[in-house]
């Protein structure tokens, strides 16, 4: 097996509050090969966005990591000072945010902002980093590149914005891209139009994807493996088909349970009952524990240990589902 | 269909004008030729719901599904056309007629923390308009509105509280207790369960189902989603730039899309059963409905897409009992007309 682009490796990012110290991330490992496209499913809170941050290296005070590592490439990317981190930031790890506003400068035309990402890394000539934006954004397929090149990103519709971030992110052939939700604001249509351009410009340039999303349908069209996250954990992963075809963590299948327009329509679905716990008090046992519905009495007493299957299949359970029942 | 027909709207069109403000009023006396900019949103728009029925509007951004949701509420007055209510035309319904349309059509929208006022416990938030509009005395007030958080899944103990102090969720059931305190018939849904996460989502779906079981409640079910409206709905109006491109039961459209949009839309949407799927894309954007294009408004996006449908405007065509679409495809061919 080729070595992996990023190791993530028990990685604990928690948030020192007022209120306590949450734990948005407690103890995730997960690696990426080169190509490969990984989905980070989770809902609202569950510490996949903290993840994303943590491996990018922004996250800011009250936040902090608290312990294990991240490996870009095989270098240890935790305890690197803001210099050294800027210096990996945007040559061979890029991110993509959910709202292209986020990266984009709304004061500044598009050639400005994009020259500028060549020149941090590059000493080019104006010509050389003109050229490179241009190249980029017919990469992500920007009509006439050179004559949208000058205009202001207002002037661009969302789905046009979130292709000039993403032809940022890939101006200087990145290892790895981090992609936060950046097509869940956008319509269906639009969606696939990014979805198509990004599996490609990923196979074309070997690029490894990080693809955060609380969509499970994204993540099956799209991703080689999935990680799920609950409560700052991983709960379960391993290869896109063995965790949709027969999950073994509750909270995986009850996720699939609930997407509509799979069940049979018009019957009830598959409902997880109660709500995301708050991170600020967990449960002493599994985080799941109080919504599942195969909990049973050794769930409370202790975090589940992390079980290991084949082919990097992993799962935080005591009491996983049959799969007579996962079907 | 043997159900009773609850509401059904004719040629409804909504149109929003921008009159050209002074600085441009100024430039035209100099001989500039501002001109007001017309959107629009809603054209030509026939519609009926059933009573326990659930319609689904969708459309990507800019169709015009929320404004047409929003005529069938009673917010928007159209601009031209007719709403029906049981029969009844509304402009030309009495006070009293005229009240039982607004209570019986109540609207519930994607945002709850913008739809609820902030300073108001939700208990007062539910129970306001039933006090008001006298269907109960300020003394059976409590128990009324109790009745109604159990009936949404909401422990009646929070009413005491305010919607901050609520989870997403939580908040989305609010929104529902308000509109089934004036014991509507028919729920106007925009978007509202768009910005719940899944597990919640599906949670709330069921509620909706529970409701439309329990008090035989209709709805106009208004979404993006495809997924969310095949589970949910009876029948699917697809809306493209304001008009309605394709009508007919869910499970045929599902199986059978006739127009070229309904069937690019179909294709796009993601599926847990498609694994490392080549993504089928529309080429192009939705165009600025200020300046829709000529013709049928999907031609310069469309793959099948022949001279006609540029100078056109393709009919409605009945393809079968209550199927209906829109495209010179199913009328005649795309070539240009002789």
């Amino acid at each position: 097996m080729a070595e992996p682009v990023l190791a993530v490796d028990n990685l604990a990012t928690h948030f020192f509050t007022r209120d306590g110290v949450v734990k948005s991330v407690d103890g995730v490992s997960f690696t990426v090969a080169p190509g490969e496209v990984l989905g980070l499913v989770g809902e609202s809170g569950s510490g996949k966005s903290v993840t994303g941050f943590s491996i990018m290296g922004l996250i800011d005070p009250p936040g902090r990591i608290v312990s294990g590592s991240i490996r870009l490439k095989g270098e240890e990317l935790v305890g690197r000072t803001e210099a050294e981190m800027r210096a990996v930031r945007g040559r061979s790890l890029a991110m993509i945010f959910q709202d292209p506003m986020m990266t984009l400068n709304p004061v500044l035309r598009i050639d400005t902002q994009m020259m500028e990402a060549v020149h941090a890394h590059e000493k080019v000539s104006e010509k050389a980093a003109r050229d490179r934006a241009v190249q980029a954004l017919a990469q992500v397929g920007i009509p006439s590149p050179e004559e949208r090149l000058s205009a202001y990103p207002h002037q661009f519709s969302g789905g046009m914005r979130q292709r000039v971030a993403i032809a940022i992110a890939l101006i200087h052939r990145p290892a790895l891209i981090i992609a936060d939700e950046p097509t869940t604001a956008l319509d269906v249509t639009i969606q696939s139009q990014i979805l198509a351009e990004v599996q490609k410009l990923c196979a074309e340039s070997g690029t490894a994807l990080v693809w955060i999303t609380h969509d499970l349908a994204v993540v099956a069209g799209l991703a080689d493996r999935v990680a799920v996250m609950y409560a700052g954990r991983i709960v379960e992963q391993g290869r896109v088909d063995d965790v949709l075809d027969r999950p073994l963590h509750p909270y995986t299948h009850g996720l699939i349970g609930s997407v509509p327009g799979e069940a049979m329509p018009g019957k009830r679905l598959a409902q997880i009952p109660g709500s995301t716990p708050s991170l600020g008090r967990l449960p002493p046992g599994c985080a799941f524990e109080p919504r599942c519905s195969r909990a049973v009495e050794a769930c409370r007493a202790g975090a589940p240990p992390l079980a290991e299957g084949p082919q990097g299949r992993a799962y935080r359970c005591i009491n996983p589902v049959p799969a007579e029942e996962a079907a | 269909m043997a159900a009773q027909e609850l509401l059904r709207i004719e040629g409804i069109s909504k149109r929003f004008v921008k009159p050209v403000d002074l600085a441009g009023r100024i430039a035209n006396m100099m001989g500039a030729s501002n001109r007001e900019a017309v959107v629009h949103a809603v054209d030509g728009v026939d519609l009926s719901v059933a009573e326990g029925e659930v319609v689904a509007l969708v459309g990507e951004s800019g169709c015009g599904k929320s404004t047409l949701g929003r005529v069938i509420a009673g917010i928007h007055e159209p601009t031209e056309g007719h709403v029906f209510w049981r029969g009844q035309d509304i402009a030309m319904m009495d006070s009293a007629a005229r009240q039982a349309f607004t209570l019986g059509a109540q609207m519930i929208f994607q945002d709850p923390m913008s739809s609820l006022n902030p300073r108001i416990r939700a208990g007062e938030i539910v129970g306001e308009a039933p006090r008001v509009h006298g269907l109960v005395d300020a003394a059976g007030q409590a128990e009324y509105v109790a009745t109604l958080f159990r009936q949404v899944g909401l422990d009646p103990e929070y009413r005491r509280r305010f919607p901050h102090q609520f989870s997403g969720g939580q908040r989305a059931r609010i929104g529902i207790a308000r509109a089934l305190a004036v014991k509507p018939k028919l729920l106007v849904c925009d978007e509202s369960v768009a910005a719940l996460d899944v597990s919640i989502q599906a949670q709330v779906l069921n509620l909706f189902m529970d409701l439309r079981e329990a008090l035989g409640l209709a709805y106009v079910f208004i979404s993006h989603d495809l997924g969310v409206v095949r589970h949910i709905s009876d029948r699917i109006f697809i809306m493209y730039l304001g008009r309605v491109i394709e009508s007919g039961r869910t499970d045929e459209i599902f199986r059978e899309p006739a127009h070229p949009y309904t069937r690019a839309l179909l294709d796009n949407v993601p599926r847990l059963d498609a694994r490392k799927r080549s993504f089928s894309t529309v080429k192009g954007e939705i165009p600025s409905p200020l300046n829709p294009p000529p013709g049928c408004h999907f031609h310069p996006r469309c793959p099948l897409a022949g001279p006609r449908c540029s100078v056109e405007v393709p009919r409605r065509t009945r393809l079968a009992e209550g199927r209906i679409v829109a495209c010179h495809l199913a009328d005649g061919g795309v070539a240009a007309a002789a």
